[in-house]
C-alpha cells in the first residue's frame, strides 16, 4: 500500500517563485558576509584528536635505544602488506643486553598501507605507531618507501617509562626470572 | 568606396546563396545562408536602410537559421541517403521555375519602376511605421496569411494520423 | 587636451576604427578575466571559503601592503589568463576540426560587436546638450545589440554539433532552443519602454541613449516593473547563467556545448559568456535603471551644474562612466549572487517558463502599457 504524502498547496508568493528567490538571495548575502568555516590549510592545521592513525612510524625509547625487537609480527599481521623486515642481530652492547635481535631494515611502503592500525596493536614492544604525521607526498614511488632511518626520524621517542629490557636484565643479573 | 562594397557584398551574397543550394552537407548550406543574409544586411546598410538590416539579421539570422540548424542537427543527414526525386516534386519544381521565370519576364517587359522620390527614402522608423499600416497593409496581412498557410501546411503533413484517429 | 581630439580626429577612419576594436578587445578580454575572479571570489564568500588568495609573483612580493592584493587574489587573474594560453589544446580526433575551431571565433563576434553599440557615459557639449559616449552611435541602437547578441547562438550550436559526441550535443540542442525562446519575451519586455520613448511627433527611435535622456525623471524599472522583470528573467536566459544554464548544466551534461573544448577556445567561450552578462547588464541599466543619471528624477546634467561639471566634458564623461558602471557591475554581482542562490531549472521547466509564463506575461504587459499610453495621449 503506497503511502502518498500530502503536499500542501503552494501559496501565492511560492508560485511567483520570485519573493521565495529573493529570500533564498537574503541567506546568500548573509553569508557573504559570514567568517569564513574553513582553514587555510598549510599555515593552519586542524587539531588531531586523540587517537589518530597518521603515518606509521617506529619510536625509540627514552634513553634513545631502539625499540622494535624484529619480531615480525606487524609484517605478517599487516593487511595490505606493506610491512618488509629483514631481521639482524644486535651487537652485545652494555645497555642492550638480553636484546636479541634487532631490524636491519625495516620498510614500510606508504603506497600499500591501508592506515589500519594493526601493527601499532600487535607490537609487543611498543615500537610501532601510527602518529599524527597526514601529509605525505613525494616525487617517485621509491620516496614513498619509508626506510628505517625515516621511520626513526618520523617517529622521535615514546616519553614511556617502561624499559623492558633493563627489567629483564635487572631480573637475569638477580636471578629473579618472574 | 560604396561602390566596392556593393560589389563585394552583393558577390558574397549571391555567391553564398548559389553555395546554400549547392551544398550537399545540409549544415553547410545552413551557415552559407547565414552568411547570404549578413551579405544582404549589408546591403541593406549600404542602402542607408539599417533598420531592415537588422530586422533581417534579427529575425533570419538570428532565430530562422537557427532553428534550420537545430532541425538539421535532429535529422539524420548522412549524405547519399535521400530518396530520388519523384515525378510529382520534379513537376512541382518546374512549375514554380515557370512561375517564377514568368514573374520576372513580365516584370522587366512591362513593368514600370519608378525610383522613389528622395524625400520618401529618407528610412526612419516612422516612415516604415506608416507605410507598413497605411500603404502596404493589405499585402503585409496577405504575406503574413500566407506563412500561416504554410505552417498549417507543415503541421499536417508532418502530423501522421492513424485511422483510429480520423474517425 | 585639445591636441589629443584634435589628432585622434586628424586619423584615417580605417585607422579610428581599428584603435577603437583594439579598445573593445583590449577591455572585453580582461573584463572577461575579472569577471571569473569575482565569481571565483563571491562564490567563496558566498560558501564560508577565502577563495583564491595563493598566487602572488615573486617580483613583486617586496611592496608593502602587496599582501592585501593578494588575499584579494588578484594575481589569480594573470596567473589563469596565462594558463588559458599556454596550456595544452587537445582537439579530439572525432570532432569536425572547421566548425570545431569556428564556434568560439563566432561566439565572440557578436560579444565584441554588441560592445559598439552601447553608450556607456555622455558629457555636455558646448551647446549644453548631453552627448552620448559611444564606439557607434546607431539610431537603430537597440534593435542592434538584439540582431548581433542573437547571433550568439550559433556559437553554442556549431561548438555541440562540430564536437560530434553526446553531451556537447545535448547542450547545443538545449542551448539553441532556450534562446530562440526567452528572445521573444526579451524583445516584447521592452516594447513598452520604446513606445514611451517615441513621444507622437518625434521621428521614432530605438537609440539607447534617447531612452536614457527618456529617463531624467522617473526611471522605467519604477513604472514599468513588470517589463524589468521579465526583461531580467530572459536576460538569464540569454545569457545561460543559472538557473537557466540548460547548455552547460554541468551535473547532466558534464560541461555542455564546451565538454571538448579546452585552453584558449574554451576561455573565447568563458570571455563571450561574460561579455555577454556585461553587455545584458549594460541595456538593463540603459533600459530600466536611468543609465549614467545617479538617481531617479536627478538626471546627470542637474549634479553636473551642482558639481560645476558643465564645462569640463571628460571629468562629466568620466563620472557618467562611473556612475553606469557602477549600475552594470551590480548587476554582474546580481548574476553572481543569484547562481550561487538558485538551484539550476530542469529543461522542461525552462520551456514551460519561457513559452507560458514569461510570453504571456510579455504580451499582457505590452497591451496593458500600449493601452495606457494610447489613453494618457488621448487625454492630453
Amino acid at each position: 500500500m503506497p503511502y502518498v504524502v500530502e503536499r500542501k498547496p503552494l501559496t501565492l508568493s511560492e508560485r511567483i517563485y520570485l519573493p521565495q528567490i529573493l529570500a533564498g538571495m537574503r541567506v546568500t548575502l548573509r553569508r557573504l558576509f559570514a567568517p569564513n568555516v574553513t582553514m587555510e590549510y598549510p599555515e593552519q592545521r586542524p587539531a588531531i584528536p586523540t587517537g589518530y592513525r597518521g603515518v606509521p612510524t617506529l619510536v625509540k625509547d627514552p634513553h634513545g635505544r631502539e625499540k622494535c625487537v624484529s619480531c615480525q609480527l606487524c609484517e605478517f599481521v599487516c593487511p595490505p602488506k606493506a610491512i618488509r623486515i629483514t631481521p639482524g642481530s644486535v651487537e652485545d652492547q652494555p645497555d642492550r643486553t638480553h636484546v636479541e635481535k634487532g631490524p636491519q631494515a625495516f620498510d614500510i611502503d606508504m603506497l600499500r598501507c591501508i592506515y589500519c592500525g594493526l601493527c601499532q596493536e600487535v607490537c609487543p614492544e611498543e615500537a610501532i605507531f601510527l602518529q599524527n604525521q597526514y601529509t605525505l607526498s613525494g616525487y617517485t614511488r621509491a620516496e614513498l618507501v619509508n626506510d628505517k632511518a625515516k621511520l626513526y626520524e618520523l617517529g622521535g621517542t615514546l616519553p614511556d617509562q617502561h624499559f623492558k629490557w633493563d627489567k629483564k636484565k635487572a631480573a637475569a643479573e638477580h636471578g629473579n626470572t618472574h | 568606396m560604396s561602390d566596392t562594397l556593393f560589389i563585394i557584398l552583393s558577390v558574397l551574397t549571391v555567391a553564398t546563396a548559389l553555395l546554400v543550394v549547392l551544398n550537399k552537407n545540409a549544415v553547410n548550406a545552413a551557415m552559407f545562408l547565414l552568411l547570404s543574409l549578413v551579405g544582404l544586411a549589408g546591403l541593406f546598410v549600404l542602402l542607408d536602410a539599417p533598420l531592415l538590416a537588422f530586422v533581417l539579421i534579427l529575425v533570419y539570422a538570428g532565430a530562422v537559421v537557427a532553428l534550420f540548424l537545430f532541425i538539421i542537427m535532429l535529422l539524420d543527414t548522412t549524405p547519399g541517403r535521400f530518396p530520388a526525386f519523384k515525378p510529382m516534386t520534379i513537376a512541382a519544381s518546374v512549375l514554380g521555375a515557370a512561375l517564377l521565370a514568368l514573374g520576372i519576364l513580365s516584370l522587366s517587359e512591362r513593368a514600370v519602376l519608378p525610383l522613389p522620390p528622395k524625400a520618401v527614402a529618407v528610412p526612419t522608423m516612422k516612415n516604415y511605421a506608416e507605410q507598413l499600416f497605411t500603404t502596404y497593409l493589405l499585402p503585409v496581412q496577405v504575406v503574413g496569411f500566407m506563412l500561416l498557410i504554410a505552417m498549417l501546411g507543415v503541421i499536417v503533413l508532418s502530423k501522421k494520423y492513424t485511422p483510429e484517429e480520423t474517425k | 587636451m585639445t591636441a589629443v581630439i584634435e589628432l585622434w580626429s586628424g586619423l584615417h577612419p580605417l585607422l579610428q576604427a581599428v584603435i577603437k576594436g583594439l579598445a573593445v578587445i583590449g577591455v572585453m578580454f580582461p573584463f572577461g578575466g575579472a569577471c571569473s575572479l569575482i565569481e571565483r571570489k563571491v562564490s567563496a564568500w558566498m560558501q564560508g571559503r577565502p577563495g583564491p588568495n595563493r598566487a602572488l609573483p615573486f617580483w613583486v612580493a617586496w611592496v608593502p601592503g602587496i599582501g592585501l592584493l593578494q588575499r584579494l587574489g588578484v594575481f589569480h587573474l594573470m596567473a589563469d589568463g596565462g594558463k588559458m594560453f599556454f596550456k595544452e589544446d587537445p582537439v579530439p580526433g572525432h570532432v569536425n576540426k572547421f566548425y570545431f575551431y569556428l564556434a568560439p571565433v563566432v561566439g565572440m563576434i557578436p560579444a565584441l560587436t554588441t560592445v559598439t553599440v552601447v553608450p556607456f557615459g555622455a558629457y555636455l557639449n558646448e551647446a549644453g546638450k548631453m552627448v552620448p559616449l559611444v564606439l557607434a552611435n546607431l539610431d537603430v541602437g537597440i534593435l542592434a545589440v538584439f540582431a548581433v547578441s542573437s547571433l550568439g547562438v550559433y556559437a553554442l550550436i556549431l561548438a555541440g554539433w562540430a564536437s560530434n559526441s553526446k553531451y556537447p550535443f545535448l547542450g547545443g540542442i538545449r542551448a539553441s532552443a532556450q534562446l530562440i525562446s526567452y528572445e521573444l519575451s526579451m524583445t516584447l519586455s521592452v516594447l513598452p519602454v520604446f513606445l514611451w520613448v517615441n513621444v507622437p511627433g518625434g521621428n521614432g527611435t530605438l537609440s539607447l541613449f534617447d531612452v536614457v535622456s527618456a529617463q531624467n525623471g522617473a526611471w522605467f524599472g519604477l513604472w514599468m516593473p513588470l517589463s524589468a522583470i521579465v526583461f531580467l528573467v530572459a536576460l538569464f536566459a540569454e545569457t545561460n547563467r543559472l538557473p537557466f544554464d540548460m547548455a552547460e548544466g554541468e551535473a547532466d551534461l558534464v560541461g555542455g556545448f564546451h565538454t571538448e573544448y579546452g585552453a584558449m577556445k574554451w576561455g573565447l567561450f568563458f570571455v563571450a559568456e561574460y561579455s555577454h552578462m556585461l553587455i545584458g547588464s549594460g541595456v538593463f541599466v540603459l533600459l530600466f535603471l536611468g543609465g549614467w543619471n545617479p538617481l531617479p528624477w536627478v538626471p546627470l546634467a542637474d549634479v553636473a551644474v551642482w558639481l560645476h561639471l558643465t564645462t569640463q566634458p571628460i571629468l562629466l564623461g568620466l563620472l557618467s562612466i562611473g556612475i553606469f558602471l557602477g549600475k552594470a557591475l551590480f548587476f554582474i554581482f546580481l548574476f553572481m549572487w543569484v547562481r550561487w542562490t538558485v538551484p539550476r531549472f530542469r529543461y522542461d521547466q525552462v520551456m514551460k517558463l519561457g513559452w507560458q509564463k514569461l510570453l504571456p506575461l510579455a504580451i499582457a504587459n505590452l497591451l496593458f502599457y500600449a493601452l495606457l499610453i494610447a489613453w494618457i495621449q488621448t487625454r492630453n
